[in-house]
């Protein structure tokens, strides 16, 4: 009886709640849905979970409301196999019925979702951190957007690095997906031009748990290795790679150093100091702007919650998608009326004001930004971080080729044995 | 089933022209015959057959899917129901070689995955230079061909062996699979896959689009419901049956075991490559990750979870499954759902080791009538 009772004083109470927060939302116009696609599973789960946090700390900048429309966000996840994640788009937006869609987090998934976003045209989709190459080169959809610099320009100035360090020959190891082959293209073209050489590629499955063979193959006249590998993988790799007895020096891919994988507790760990890497992101960037990010950062995600000590670079580069996200809604005052034209206009004349720099989009709704080139040293605490060597600004698509000259990054090109 | 209940239905054969489902009232019969006013006509067979065979419910559940996509929305008709039903087609064939054959195999989706790879390779995709560009009514009689004939060696190849055995080696073989296309770019096309597979439009239908495909789906499961309700009751499944129960009592009588088994297999591959070529058109790709171990382990949590000891159960399987997929991530709004999933399939399979069916047997026992 007592139970029933409360029950009822509880759905009236919710229902009261329900029909206040409908009001208040009433009056500041209907809230903007916005769909937001992360891998919470799988290899990038950790990754997955801080690119949400990023997500949320640009939402949580403008209070939830962007020209007076509450901002009502609804999760997904996948777990980086593309058919999981149009599934869960495909959730967003048809069951769902968001406006706007940012996601997803890896080069697969994002081609998947590009080639979905052709069939919805009534919805805009800003990409989550996805970093292929083909997604906005290769049959660009006019309601994909990309504020985020992909792959291979993430690697441009590592190869002039590592000449400077005097690696001549360099070997990589990269996972065998469009994500990494844009990755190992954006360090070759510039590393190949200036005289380096490239003497084996090994291409290794997603999610592999064994790297023996690879190491069996890493020859001895190579100066340096080129691990273009995520995550678990990346660890997976370090800590077999140790106890084979490997001492080669390394350049890492733009998240094989990244936070998540720094704040591993290997043995191994302390070997990555010294490691060569670019990428959007640098922990010890020290522009005002990208300080004041971090600070943020840390004070809504302490580690104690299950943050990092520094953003990683999902976290950021979500941040910076949704805060085009917002910042495009902000200049239309909210206006997403005529099939949301207006906003895409916006969207795509818009300057974007990141912590790192400005960003602008090019012809295909694709991102022209900065890349940092980075060492890992480790702190006073004793945690790695990547120190900044380099900036380099304004990095488009083509990686400074002629768009006649240039050809995307697969397994063979470039190619410089 | 066990052997009695085998014996009962085939001596049952004679008596009653149709087998009785195990829950329905026993005393239905006589009534509905009594009133069958095509008892001593010369109406035509079929008419005679539905008379007797066809109840309130049939009727209801076939209005049910029938209309299905005038009530729900396309979201749910097609990534809801529509994947369902394909994953159910896929269960299904795992649910006849299991439930029937005594043979669990966990090669199914990657048979399914075979007829889905040969249909984007001889079809059109993405990758002009890998597909063949053939026009689909060719490309899939090839795809169902080539996944049968593999299906038909690996049940050659897995018949030999008995329970655990046979799901090591179709596991083994599904991972090979899996390891081929991932890292095989000639034919596969590596980790990124085959995209931008479409069903065709035919007949002026645009196939792909949500409510047509789902039709095609609901009519490919159908028949493959049908066809399985067909042929446990022919003499090869009544046979096959047997074999499950007491393969060397079979061997006595002079059946050939091996045969039976394989042909099983072959069966099932069937059932299962007509899963994979629609599993493609919804997907629109085909990638590694659709033929690997969690999506061949998925095919056999779909058929436990809906119970093997009926058809229906792996299409019951397969909505609970993919409503759990779809929707558990809105019940915890954390990073937690998956948790969900596992506990749900947990609190189904521990309170029923006979999946959804055992459990509306357990309910129909205690509340249903107790003429059984």
């Amino acid at each position: 009886m007592k139970q029933t009772k409360r029950i009822w004083i509880r759905s009236v109470l919710g229902a009261a709640a329900a029909l206040a927060i409908a009001g208040s939302a009433w009056a500041q116009g209907q809230p903007v849905k916005i769909g937001l696609l992360a891998t919470l599973e799988g290899p990038f789960a950790a990754g997955g979970a801080d690119g949400m946090r990023g997500a949320e700390m640009a939402i949580k900048q403008r209070g939830g409301v962007v020209a007076g429309r509450k901002i009502e966000v609804i999760k997904a996840s996948s777990d980086a196999k593309p058919d999981v994640a149009v599934n869960a788009t495909r959730k967003l937006v048809e069951q769902d019925k968001v406006d706007i869609v940012v996601g997803p987090l890896s080069g697969g998934e994002g081609i998947a979702v590009k080639d979905y976003s052709k069939t919805q045209p009534q919805v805009t989709f800003i990409n989550g951190s996805s970093g292929a190459q083909s997604t906005t080169l290769v049959n660009p959809s006019p309601n994909f957007f990309r504020f985020n610099t992909e792959g291979a320009q993430w690697m441009v100035g590592l190869g002039q690095a590592a000449l400077d360090k005097g690696f001549k020959r360099v070997m990589v190891i990269a996972e065998d997906y469009a994500f990494p082959y844009s990755q190992v293209q954006g360090f070759m073209t510039e590393f190949c031009a200036k005289g380096g050489k490239v003497p084996i590629k090994a291409w290794v499955p997603l999610g592999g748990k064994d790297y023996s063979s690879v190491i069996a193959r890493i020859p001895k006249d190579v100066d340096a290795l080129l691990v273009v590998l995520g995550g678990a993988d990346a660890v997976n790799f370090l800590t077999q790679y140790e106890n084979a007895g490997g001492d080669k020096p390394m350049l890492g891919g733009s998240i094989t150093v990244s936070q998540d994988v720094l704040n591993y507790r290997g043995k191994r760990r302390d070997s990555l100091v010294g490691t060569l890497s670019a990428g959007p992101v640098a922990d010890a960037y020290t522009g005002t702007e990208w300080r004041a990010f971090v600070d943020e950062y840390r004070k809504s995600y302490p580690v104690s919650a299950g943050g990092y000590p520094s953003p990683s670079l999902f976290a950021y580069v979500y941040y910076q998608n949704m805060k085009a996200a917002l910042d495009g809604l902000a200049a239309v005052n909210g206006d997403l009326s005529g099939g949301q034209a207006k906003y895409r206009d916006a969207l795509k004349k818009m300057v974007l004001k990141t912590p790192t720099g400005d960003v602008r989009l090019d012809d295909n709704r694709q991102a022209i930004g900065t890349t940092f080139v980075t060492e890992v040293v480790k702190d006073a605490q004793g945690n790695l971080f990547n120190k900044v060597l380099r900036k380099v600004d304004n990095i488009d698509q083509m990686l400074g080729q002629k768009k006649e000259q240039f050809q995307m990054g697969t397994r063979d090109v470039p190619n410089c044995p | 089933m066990s052997a009695n209940q085998w014996r009962r239905a085939m001596s049952r054969e004679r008596v009653v022209p149709m087998r009785a489902h195990p829950v329905m009232p026993a005393q239905t019969m006589p009534v509905a015959a009594a009133l069958d006013p095509y008892a001593d006509s010369n109406a035509p067979r079929w008419l005679k057959f539905l008379w007797r065979h066809l109840r309130a419910r049939h009727v209801f559940v076939a209005a049910l899917v029938l209309l299905f996509p005038l009530m729900a929305t396309p979201f749910f008709t097609y990534q809801v129901v529509a994947q369902s039903l394909l994953l159910g087609l896929i269960a299904l064939s795992l649910t006849f070689l299991g439930g029937y054959g005594g043979m669990v195999s966990l090669a199914q989706m990657t048979v399914a995955g075979m007829a889905g790879y040969a249909m984007a390779v001889f079809g059109t995709s993405s990758s002009a230079e890998i597909s063949l560009g053939w026009p689909w009514w060719v490309a899939v009689p090839m795809a169902v061909t080539i996944a049968v004939l593999c299906a038909t060696l690996i049940g050659w190849l897995s018949v030999r062996t008995e329970g655990i055995y046979t799901i090591m080696i179709t596991l083994a073989i599904g991972v090979a699979f899996y390891y081929l296309v991932l890292q095989n770019y000639s034919i596969f096309n590596g980790f990124q896959g085959l995209r931008e597979l479409h069903a065709p439009t035919f007949l002026g239908i645009p196939w792909r689009e949500p409510v047509p495909f789902y039709y095609l789906a609901l009519g490919c499961a159908l028949a493959g419901y049908f066809a399985v309700k067909w042929v446990v009751r022919s003499p090869f499944g009544i046979a096959l049956q047997g074999i499950r129960d007491n393969p060397r009592r079979m061997e006595a009588l002079g059946y050939h075991v091996v045969a039976h088994r394989v042909a099983a297999y072959a069966f099932a591959g069937l059932l299962a490559a007509v899963g994979g070529i629609l599993m493609a058109w919804y997907n629109a790709l085909m990638t590694p990750g659709s033929v690997g171990t969690s999506w061949l382990i998925n095919i056999l949590v779909i058929a436990v979870l809906g119970g093997m000891r009926h058809p229906i159960g792996a299409f019951l399987g397969a909505i609970v499954f993919v409503l759990l997929q779809t929707f558990a991530i809105d019940l915890i709004d954390r990073e937690r759902f998956n948790l969900v999933i596992g506990g749900v399939f947990l609190a189904i399979v521990l309170f029923s080791p006979d999946g959804l069916l055992g459990l509306w047997a357990k309910f129909h026992a205690r509340f249903g009538s107790t003429q059984t």
